[in-house]
């Protein structure tokens, strides 16, 4: 095995907590209703195709992508559409929702329900490209960015590497590593199918030293398929290895420049689930309704943890319930892992396509302490893996410079958490780098508008 | 020891008249003609420099109001009419008299009315709370209760009250600049006219739920009902969203829907409380 690799800068250790590892994935059964959200993915949210009272089969195309960065949606189970409307979202605010009253788990016609492994892979780039699109694939690892728009880099940029990102290295989440100990070689096929439409490229699966099984089992599983140009990196363990720029600087020691995109350094990072995701849309014509789940934390007992195959639109509620129920102690229930994830003001909200975790955590571990003044010692500095100064991002905030925001690249910001964590004096760096990312954001944004707008006048002033 | 003295004030003296000269030379030359008005206009403006008439300050609005062809589009919120008076005064232009205005607070989601579903414990900021998510209560649309008005408040006339923990605004000292409303993420704060003797009526809520969720997320909430709309015989309240809206130039305080509405949303203020007559069994 090579030498561990990690990335440059910044990063800090926290307990990996990983407890839920040795728990087999279990599919949940079919909750009676079923809300599937219109907003799935980064980008603008679909618009619905059916109609209330319409029937649905399981896999039908429910909603069409809003826009270019945008997503199809399937229907999780088949039923009958009772109502499409607002409904509310993990956060608290209104989303666009098809309501299903699910009658049974009857699938569209052509979709491949077998177990058997499919190694041939599409000559087509082109039709492989549409079959992801068709079948809903976003990007699985946190930020649900259309995985087509990806795969498919602007003329002119060449992809050189293809990252597959195994890290996980939130705490607490074991879903990928899950996937990677019971579905290793079908992840490895999706990831040769994605190094087929980059125009084959080379290939890295990335993992972190805190799972030698699932790097054995994934080892294993290539060595038997043997795909040329597919090679696997374990990782040192560090918070945020599993960031796409953090990755990249592991992975090929490359550094993508402030405001650009992966694909300026050469490189494609997809998740381990998103591999998998594309292995099912390709080879099984299967679209994205299923991901895994883990519910975890550090208030309920062992044998209450689980890793869940769930569908998208299960009420959370009624995953927590298949679970055993919320725990009396838990203080804080998380969506997502513990640094990055989304605190649930809803429990009634449903899952995505990229939910990840329910995380029981107890007032221990997420209360917040009263923040004190600045000491001036530079941890915060320290642990950004952006290579920021948190300390004052945080006091130019304040002060309202969104110049001096912008100077400091407060926009470059990964919301990681890191400065957060490791804080002294317990300040919500974090919170007011956040809103500081917003305004230099528009600003920059409303500064590209102008210049459109500027050229396109000029364009018009040239033709006269 | 005398002459070091003396050449000392010489050289002094002769140096400071020579620069003085300089000076006065250079002030001449270089001097920026401005319109002698801009003085006199800020000595009359207020001085707060709050920028509610959406100038940097007050020497920044007489630059403005002097070189603007009327005074349609700059008015001095905290001034009022008479400053503006006196500002069309200096300029001999004519004014558009505004009726002084407030900031009201267009939620009653008090602890007792709204129930909190949920603790929030990051930075105290409306702002940053807003960001995150909807809110500690099953209300998305009602004061977040950190108090970004009242900081953004020049004129100390926004405290939180902390048994309800919704600001309150003091009418004696707002001046109506909207730097509140500018600073509430949810638009919650709105500026209306302040009545005749301070007496207004407005729909104290601003949810666009459906009236079984909002009711459900706030006791006090509008649920869109639409009866306020159908007793108000000067087609002041319009119901859009699920949420009644009364608009304060045509509402003459007559009243009916606050007797009308079934939640209690409509508020009537500082209207004279009637003595009760009294009733006798006899």
């Amino acid at each position: 095995m090579s030498k561990k690799i990690t990335f440059a800068i910044g990063g800090i250790h926290p307990a990996d907590s990983k407890f839920a590892s040795h728990r087999p994935i279990e599919v949940l059964p079919l909750p009676p209703v079923m809300y599937v959200s219109m907003a799935q993915h980064l980008g603008a949210p679909a618009k619905p195709t059916v109609a209330v009272g319409d029937k649905v089969k399981t896999g039908q195309v429910i909603a069409e992508p809003g826009g270019f960065i945008s997503a199809f949606v399937h229907s999780p189970a088949s039923g009958t559409v009772k109502s499409i409307g607002p409904r509310k979202d993990l956060a608290g605010n209104d989303m666009t929702h098809i309501e299903i009253a699910v009658e049974g788990d009857e699938w569209a016609e052509g979709i491949d329900l077998s177990d058997t492994l499919v190694t041939q892979i599409p000559e087509d780039r082109l039709e492989i490209l549409k079959k992801i699109q068709n079948c809903g694939v976003v990007g699985l690892g946190g930020a649900t960015f259309p995985t087509h728009v990806k795969l498919n880099p602007a003329p002119g940029s060449i992809a050189e590497c293809l990252i597959i990102n195994g890290a996980e290295c939130e705490p607490f989440l074991t879903s990928d590593c899950r996937i990677m100990l019971e579905r290793p070689r079908e992840i490895i096929v999706g990831a040769a199918i994605m190094q087929k439409v980059l125009g084959g490229c080379r290939c890295v699966i990335g993992i972190e030293e805190n799972k030698p099984e699932a790097i054995r089992a994934m080892s294993e599983a290539l060595a038997e398929l043997g795909y040329a140009g597919i090679g696997i990196s374990v990782l040192k363990k560090k918070y945020p290895q599993g960031g796409e720029k953090q990755l990249i600087s592991a992975v090929m020691g490359r550094e993508v420049a402030s405001g650009g995109l992966p694909i300026s350094v050469g490189a494609v990072v997809q998740n381990v689930a998103t591999a998998l995701a594309v292995y099912d849309a390709v080879q099984k014509n299967r679209p994205l309704l299923t991901n895994t789940l883990t519910v975890t934390g550090d208030c309920i007992p062992e044998d209450r943890m689980h890793n869940y195959l769930f569908r998208i639109g299960m009420p959370l509620s009624y995953i927590a319930e298949q679970a055993g129920g919320v725990p009396e102690n838990a203080a804080k229930i998380v969506s997502g892992g513990p640094m990055m994830g989304k605190a649930v003001a809803n429990l009634d909200a449903c899952t995505v396509k990229g939910s990840s975790s329910i995380l029981y955590l107890s007032a221990k571990a997420t209360k917040r302490k009263a923040a004190q003044n600045c000491i001036r010692c530079g941890r915060c500095a320290d642990a950004c893996p952006m290579g920021l100064e948190p300390f004052l991002l945080n006091r130019l905030y304040k002060a309202g410079d969104v110049d001096g925001l912008e100077k400091n690249a407060a926009q470059d910001c990964i919301e990681c958490g890191c400065c957060l964590y490791s804080c002294p004096a317990h300040i919500p760096l974090l919170d007011s780098i956040r809103m500081a990312k917003g305004q230099v954001m528009g600003v920059i944004r409303a500064r590209a508008a102008a210049a459109k707008a500027a050229a396109e006048a000029a364009k018009v002033e040239e033709k006269k | 020891m005398t002459g070091i003295i003396i050449w000392t004030i010489a050289v002094l003296s002769g140096l400071g008249l020579l620069l003085s000269l300089l000076l006065f030379f250079v002030a001449k030359k270089f001097k920026v003609e401005e319109d002698p008005r801009i003085d006199e206009i800020e000595k009359v403006m207020p001085g707060a420099n709050c920028g509610g008439c959406g100038f940097a300050g007050c020497r920044a609005f007489a630059d403005a109001a002097v070189k603007a062809p009327n005074l349609d589009n700059n008015y001095c919120p905290v001034g009022g009419n008479e400053v503006m008076k006196k500002v069309a005064a200096i300029l001999g232009y004519e004014i558009k008299e505004k009726a002084p205005q407030v900031a009201v607070v267009r939620c009653d989601g008090s602890c007792s009315h709204r129930p909190r579903t949920n603790v929030y414990d990051g930075m105290q900021s409306c702002k940053v709370k807003a960001a995150l998510y909807s809110g500690d209560t099953g209300c998305p649309f009602g004061c977040l209760g950190c108090g970004d008005c009242v900081s953004a408040c020049r004129f100390g006339a926004l405290s939180m009250d902390p048994e309800t923990g919704l600001p309150v605004v003091d009418e004696s000292k707002c001046t109506a600049c909207g730097a509140c409303v500018k600073a509430c993420p949810k638009g919650v704060i709105e500026l209306r006219n302040k009545g005749p003797r301070g007496m207004r009526v407005y729909v104290s809520c601003v949810n666009k739920d459906k009236g079984g969720v909002a009711r459900k997320a706030c006791t006090v909430a509008c649920i869109g009902c639409g009866k306020c709309a159908k007793v108000c015989e000067k087609e002041a309240i319009s119901v859009q969203d699920n949420l009644a809206y009364i608009d304060f130039t045509k509402c003459r305080l007559c009243k009916k829907c606050v007797a009308e509405c079934p939640t209690g949303a409509i508020h009537a203020v500082n209207f004279p409380v009637l003595p009760k007559k009294e009733v006798t069994n006899e």
